[in-house]
């Protein structure tokens, strides 16, 4: 195989992030980071959420699909965003709900950025024959349509856990990540202090931990994000095709369920406009966190 | 070139053959009986009619054969253009019911796609740089990529279609009509068209003209664009260089986006209740209707599969660096 490609696609502030002093790095990452408002912005909504679902659920009582008050009332002072057709607390299963969607996040997507790193290691480190095995591999998930194989091996599942939806979801999203992380490697690789280490016969493993992934870790942490808030947008999907967890809730089962029993026919938006609002703003603030990140590692961008 | 194209054609055997493989295994290996599972959950009430079809399905996945035999077979139908019968419309074959679904999907998302697509890119590449446009272009942009795409369906159809009552929103044509070619009824197909189109058109150019404002400010940073500029070239004319060259990766990410696009349609058409394969997967997965969903994963893997190839020879075109052998096999 020849050279790889330059990939363009490839978020272009790890280039820059790589070059960057290691002392003081973090002082100075932190200074930026302070004063960049995209990142502020984004990591307050995230917290704020984060915060919901950590705590929220231990000051609001009853289970969420527990019937509690009269059907399909507007929000009140009660009831703080309405109740469903059936009278279930809409706040309620929101607080609950946001703790699914954060777990599906964080599970599926940081199984699929440690599939992606010791794919995207290995491939660009070894090079060889190994790249080539683990690049068609690569290539043939990558092409392979994510929700449809989740689809039936979902439909198959008896049982349906969020668990089950994050293991699945980290299993099929990691290839771009893998050739993202790929490509940084191999750029690496041959960087002196690389070759130094190898000479000093430091172990491949070790190389690829201490001295390589230390090097792009910005971006790693970049494409964890990226990964985070793509699997929860999977998730949402396979909820609403019904194939979400059998039991509990998560947002995408509430939009199910208001789909599903004519939320919209009946007017009842505060059924379906918390669910679809608190994922948008989930997975909109990390990536707007993500652009600020990006800023602040990448001192090309700063001025903009 | 000639090894471009092998290469890829290659990958794309090697997918279509895993894609067939996995549709193969995960019924035989997923804990339960599959056909005990798949009729205890659809709701055929008929004990008399349970037991011919039990005895239909024992056949079609033939548990008595070896199983390298079954894989064999399940190949040979599957050449044949047998994808097996629909338990939720029992006796239709699902080849049959997949067809009637096909031409909805596709003319849903291939205009949405391609007008996304070139709308985005043009929009990005106009807005970087703008600072007033830019600065709006920029949340605009991540919060629609951020939408989950049914969210946005849902709030359309009930912006646009129950409180407005300018589209209609469920169906993919009069519930009145038959099908026929009158003006009338076009109409009809076009009006229940648009909001499902909308819908993902929006969400896929949030995320195309933010990537396009990204890469262009990329490419005008670059060497080429600053030598341009110290020449004196006129702005417009570096744009348009920039342009050319941000677009290829967006030809490369188009490829990478198929996947999420065709899911973002999918669960689209589930909120308008479009007669396409989305509204299909969910009639199969409330009728545990194990064989057309299966068929429709195979329709699927298809169709991203043939779209990966046309978008790699629109590649070899644009760029005439594949053409010469340069290497620059990004895709």
């Amino acid at each position: 195989m020849t050279a790889p490609p330059e990939e363009k696609a490839d978020a272009p502030g790890a280039a820059a992030a790589l070059a960057a002093p290691p002392r003081g790095a973090l002082r100075e990452s932190l200074y930026f980071a302070l004063r960049n408002g995209k990142l502020l912005f984004g990591l307050g909504v995230v917290l704020v959420l984060l915060g919901i679902a950590l705590i929220g659920p231990l000051f609001v009582d009853g289970s969420p699909t527990a019937y509690v008050g009269p059907p399909a009332s507007a929000p009140s002072g009660e009831y703080w965003l309405g109740t469903t057709m059936f009278g279930q607390d809409v706040w309620v299963q929101f607080v609950y709900g946001l703790r699914a969607t954060f777990l599906v996040g964080a599970l599926g997507g940081g199984l699929a950025a440690l599939v992606g790193m010791v794919v995207g290691f290995t491939a660009g480190y070894r090079g060889g024959l190994v790249d080539e095995v683990l690049n068609m591999l690569t290539n043939i998930v990558l092409v392979i349509p994510t929700l449809a194989v989740l689809l039936i091996i979902n439909a198959y599942l008896g049982v349906r856990s969020v668990g089950m939806q994050a293991l699945f979801i980290g299993l099929t999203s990691w290839p771009w990540a893998a050739r993202a992380i790929r490509a940084q490697t191999f750029s690496l690789r041959s960087r002196d202090f690389v070759d130094l280490a190898r000479l000093s016969g430091v172990r491949t493993w070790k190389i690829i931990t201490r001295e390589i992934a230390p090097n792009m870790s910005s971006y790693l942490f970049m494409t964890f994000i990226l990964l985070f808030g793509g699997a929860i947008l999977i998730g949402a999907s396979l909820d609403f095709i019904g194939l979400g967890p059998a039991d509990g809730v998560s947002l995408g089962l509430m939009l199910q369920n208001a789909a599903k029993w004519s939320a919209l026919q009946l007017g009842l938006w505060w059924w379906f406009i918390p669910p679809g609002a608190g994922i948008t703003a989930l997975v909109g603030a990390l990536y707007i966190m993500n652009v600020g990140l990006d800023e602040v590692f990448n001192p090309r961008l700063r001025e903009t | 070139m000639q090894r471009y194209f092998g290469r890829k054609l290659l990958i794309y055997g090697l997918t279509f053959f895993v894609a067939v493989t996995i549709n193969w295994m995960i019924p035989r290996f997923m804990p339960g009986d599959p056909v005990r599972n798949m009729l205890a959950r659809a709701n055929v009430s008929q004990p008399e009619a349970v037991a011919a079809m039990e005895a239909h399905y024992r056949n079609l996945f033939g548990f008595d054969l070896p199983i390298w035999r079954q894989y064999l077979n399940f190949w040979a139908a599957l050449l044949r253009g047998d994808l097996g019968t629909s338990v939720w419309v029992f006796p239709t074959p699902v080849l049959d019911v997949i067809m009637r679904a096909v031409p909805y999907s596709v003319g849903l998302l291939v205009p949405a796609i391609l007008l996304s697509w070139w709308a985005g890119n043009r929009f990005g590449a106009f807005a970087a740089r703008r600072r007033l446009l830019d600065g709006a272009v920029l949340p605009v942009g991540y919060v629609l990529t951020a939408t989950p795409y049914m969210w946005l369906a849902i709030l359309l159809a009930w912006a646009l279609g129950i409180v407005a009552g300018w589209f209609p929103v469920a169906g993919g044509y009069d519930f009145s009509m038959r099908p026929h070619l009158s003006w009338e009824f076009v109409g009809s197909l076009l009006q229940h068209w648009f909001l499902p189109f909308l819908s993902l058109f929006l969400v896929a150019f949030g995320g195309w003209a933010i990537g396009m404002r990204n890469m262009i400010i990329y490419e005008l940073e670059s060497d080429y664009a600053g030598y341009l500029a110290a020449l004196g070239a006129p702005q417009r004319l570096i744009r348009r260089y920039a342009f050319r060259n941000a677009v290829l990766p967006q030809i490369t990410g188009l490829a990478l986006q198929l996947g999420v696009l065709v899911a973002g349609a999918l669960v689209t058409e589930i909120v308008f209740s479009y007669p396409g394969l989305g509204y299909l997967i969910l009639q199969a997965v409330q009728n545990s209707d194990f064989f057309l969903l299966q068929g429709i994963f195979l329709f699927i893997v298809i169709g991203v599969l043939v779209a990966n190839f046309v978008i790699d020879i629109v590649y070899v075109l644009v760029d005439p660096r594949t053409r010469a052998g340069m290497g620059a096999e990004a895709a």
